[in-house]
């Protein structure tokens, strides 16, 4: 049981996973056309970040690190909402939610 | 156990990324996000952040993506087509992506001084965390509640008709 839990990951694994999410989330922003995928992205890329925070906060032992993550959540989720209700409100103007065909601001 | 653990949910997390751009219907992809984010509460857990992986799931995989999920339904998306943008992206911003993660790794690999995690290093209680989030960070926690009632004002006031005669006064 000892050597179970006494099992070690390295830290750089966590934080190179970060990474590659962080980056496959640039990549769905580049490349998906449609607006709720590209706003998916982001959501994967903020995760990402968050990932790193978490190992980091456990690297110095800090709790500092995972009330940051906390008050990441919290502005996703603002985020969230307000940019869903964006997309709601472009598709209502446009009637089409490919990014390719919304290119003036104004609605 | 934590080797095992790691390989099982880091491969989650990565295949439900990658299969998020693969998907063509937004669904698909919205489902595979939720993957990513409870494999992600698995990782966080393991980190010893047992209150973000519970938090986690409920706003993460719970709420947000229930959003998500609702707007795709509700704006009945299809299927996404592509087109010349997507390639012109695909051209320019894969070795621009490829080049960040290499600076990237590169970076991570060289650090010196970065520990290694185990199973026994203990978690770190919601206790500990409230004790310095309602004391030091108070005033910053109190703000978030300010953002979050401003973000709902404005999800409501973009989401609802703007021309004032809407279904509300039923003069449609």
């Amino acid at each position: 049981m000892s050597s179970f839990l006494s099992q070690e990951v390295p830290l750089s694994w966590y934080l190179l996973l970060s990474a590659a999410l962080f980056s496959l989330g640039v990549v769905g922003f580049l490349i998906k056309r449609n607006l709720i995928t590209v706003f998916m992205s982001i959501e994967l890329m903020l995760n990402g970040v968050n990932l790193s925070f978490v190992t980091f906060a456990h690297q110095w032992h800090a709790v500092k690190g995972q009330i940051f993550v906390f008050f990441v959540m919290m502005v996703a989720a603002a985020e969230a909402a307000v940019g869903l209700a964006i997309i709601i409100a472009v598709f209502r103007a446009r009637a089409t939610l490919a990014v390719d065909r919304i290119d003036l601001m104004k609605l | 156990m934590h080797l095992i653990l790691f390989i099982v949910f880091a491969g989650f997390c990565l295949a439900g990324a990658i299969n998020l751009l693969l998907q063509s219907h937004p669904i698909n992809s919205a489902l595979s996000l939720i993957v990513v984010m409870t494999s992600l509460a698995v990782l966080y857990l393991m980190l010893g952040a047992e209150f973000l992986a519970v938090a986690q799931v409920i706003v993460y995989a719970g709420a947000i993506m229930v959003l998500f999920t609702f707007v795709v339904m509700l704006l009945n998306a299809g299927r996404e087509d592509r087109t010349l943008g997507s390639r012109a992206a695909r051209r320019v911003g894969f070795p621009a992506v490829v080049a960040i993660l290499a600076v990237i790794a590169t970076v991570i690999l060289h650090a010196q001084g970065l520990g290694v995690a185990r199973l026994s290093d203990g978690i770190t209680t919601t206790e500990e965390l409230s004790a310095v989030l309602f004391t030091k960070l108070l005033l910053p926690f109190e703000v978030t509640s300010v953002l979050i009632l401003i973000a709902i004002l404005g999800a409501v006031a973009l989401a609802s008709h703007g021309d004032g005669n809407g279904e509300r006064t039923g003069g449609k």
